[in-house]
């Protein structure tokens, strides 16, 4: 509405009777000699920008190279890599992050599938739950998670006991460790699968199925995860970002990932961790840049910290 | 599920109950990993050491002054930094929106900024500590070249002011993120608009533009204090617990009650979901405020 109105302002102005013909001439310089003036503004922030962005990481990538005395070299990098430790915290790392993908996508993709096809009055109280993990930062999260599930789970409130603790087994732990990282990363994955769901109307895609008789398993893995397969991939990533150096639930459900080991080298040793840092700089990188490959550079790119 | 003839939502069916199952497992999940803690916080918040229902928990918050203190720091740390990181990340992007620097600069700077805001908690300590500690890397080249000498002045990493220009790091590309879209939705036609009715650049912008962009320039910056008021792992890394902010002072309290008093710890957690929750709210208000005319 209001943009027509104004298009119609603007065609107006073109005639040649136009009132304000007086005064565009010399507006118009000005206008385009400001511009001139805020493109050298533009540089400025932009390489203020840089310089904040790259003075870090150059300073951690110099501080690794140093480790011996007057040589530049990778020894940093190399004791670092040997510490059988290094490996194994990064694997569990590693295969925590698949299991949030995992499990994530398992729930997510079923869910915003069913919300945008039949149960559309869900989607509120969807998006309202997807938001809460803003609300309730990691800390506080895992805060939550250890007063519920380090003793009998009972329902808050009553008595009712529903299972034993979770955090005597190793399996358990890991199980509620991935279930923390699954809220971390559900406003990103829900919100990715469902952005990519509206954009290739699943609602057509499901009759076209339909009528050729497909059932709703082939449904769901052969037409709708195709479909969505960019935006899930973007949401893993991102997920795979924020997984695999955390450290707030890691530490505290006692977890040896990679993130705790990564602060327990940082109080011992001087070298090693700034190869290491910019090694996980280097991956969130590779993460983030294949978000805008894979999404076309239309895919989101925060995390929670 | 049967597949044959399903019926689709257009027809109106009076049983709704089907359709509610097969969204049943996420709403599980919710209440099991979500809402379950989240009420055993608010319960733990309403006990006393006696088991008994006592409102003294939420007295003795605001009674202690390291608590006061610790919101204190930490909300002073994520105003800071969002109003600054704010300030700083729009100017950014508006650099590579209307600004017009090159367009690949547009895409580098995007991608950047999604591995900034995501780079945090240890590795971007031990990168400022790299940077601006001690022997850090900037310290020394400002010593040796310029003769400044920054401990001397009075500024310290492990501080205030370090944690701000830590947080910093992630604020502002999280600022230019959010930014970038908003600034892509003011249409062509009012600035041409503004041109043509004589309108002076500063009066577009004062008059058009700003009216425009700022409830969606304030609610990012509410999401930047939440970002940063919920911080945890890299202030840990930085100081091993010493500078005390509000998340410090939780994750000291889960690791061995430190307080004598699990009631205070949960009471303080829930002062802290309480302001999470209000910037949320702020947040998404200014939003739909915003989506009237950017969308």
């Amino acid at each position: 509405m209001a943009s027509k109105g104004l298009r119609k302002v603007v065609a107006m102005s073109d005639t040649p009777f136009d009132v304000s013909a007086g005064q565009g001439g010399p507006g118009k310089k000005r206008w385009s000699l400001l511009r001139i003036g805020g493109r050298f503004w533009s540089w400025v922030w932009f390489i203020l920008g840089a310089v904040y962005f790259l003075v870090p990481l150059f300073a951690t990538l110099r501080h690794s190279l140093r480790m011996e005395r007057d040589v530049i070299g990778f020894k940093a990098y190399e004791r670092a890599f040997e510490d059988p430790s290094f490996l194994e915290t990064f694997l569990l790392s590693n295969a925590l992050a698949v299991a949030t993908i995992v499990c994530s996508a398992l729930l997510i993709v079923p869910t915003a599938y069913w919300i945008r096809l039949r149960l559309p009055q869900a989607r509120r109280i969807a998006e309202f739950i997807t938001l809460l993990p803003f609300v309730i930062p990691a800390i506080i999260l895992v805060f939550g998670l250890i007063r519920t599930y380090s003793t009998h789970f009972t329902i808050p409130f009553t008595d009712i006991e529903l299972f034993q603790p979770l955090t005597t087994t190793k399996f358990g732990t890991y199980a509620l460790i991935t279930a923390g990282y699954m809220v971390l990363a559900m406003p990103y994955m829900y919100r990715s699968v469902d952005t990519g769901m509206r954009v290739v109307d699943i609602r057509t895609l499901t009759e076209a199925a339909q009528s050729l008789g497909a059932g709703w398993f082939t449904i769901i893995t052969q037409v709708i995860l195709p479909n969505v397969r960019s935006a899930l991939l973007s949401g893993a990533l991102l997920t795979f970002a924020i997984v695999v150096g955390e450290v707030t639930l890691a530490s505290f459900l006692g977890v040896d990932a990679f993130g705790p080991y990564l602060f327990l080298i940082g109080q011992h040793k001087a070298y090693e961790p700034a190869a290491l840092s910019f090694v996980t700089f280097l991956m969130t990188w590779f993460a983030m840049g294949m978000i805008q490959f894979v999404t076309g550079g239309q895919g989101q790119a925060t995390g929670a910290h | 599920m049967a597949q044959t003839s399903l019926p689709l939502p257009n027809a109106k069916e009076p049983s709704n109950l089907k359709n509610w199952l097969g969204v049943s497992p996420f709403f599980l999940f919710a209440i099991l990993f979500i809402l379950f803690p989240s009420l055993y916080l608010v319960e733990g918040s309403f006990i006393n050491q006696e088991g008994q229902f006592t409102l003294q928990n939420y007295a003795d918050l605001l009674r202690s002054p390291a608590i006061v203190n610790a919101y204190k720091l930490s909300i002073q740390i994520s105003a800071a930094t969002a109003i600054g990181g704010g300030i700083f990340g729009f100017l950014l992007a508006y650099s590579i929106t209307v600004g017009g620097l090159p367009r690949q600069l547009r895409s580098a700077l995007i991608t950047f900024s999604g591995v900034a805001s995501n780079f945090a908690g240890v590795p971007l300590a031990f990168a400022f500590i790299a940077t601006l500690g001690r022997r850090g890397f900037v310290t020394l080249l400002l010593k040796d070249n310029l003769n400044i000498d920054l401990y001397q002045a009075g500024f310290d990493l492990y501080t205030f002011w370090g944690l701000t220009a830590i947080y910093m790091f992630f604020q502002f590309p999280l600022m230019v993120l959010v930014m970038v879209p908003a600034l892509d939705g003011l249409k062509r036609e009012w600035r041409e608009a503004a041109e043509n009715l004589g309108a002076s650049y500063f009066q577009y912008w004062t008059r058009v533009a700003m009216p425009i962009l700022l409830p969606s320039i304030l609610g990012s910056m509410i999401l930047l204090f939440g970002n940063a008021f919920g911080a945890y792992a890299t202030a840990y890394a930085l100081t091993g617990g010493r500078l005390g902010i509000i998340t410090i002072q939780i994750g000291a309290q889960i690791r061995g009650d430190v307080l004598h008093n699990p009631g205070l710890g949960y009471a303080m957690a829930m002062g802290m979901v309480i302001i999470m929750a209000v910037s949320l709210i702020g947040y998404s208000w200014l939003q739909k405020v915003s989506e009237r005319w950017l969308r």
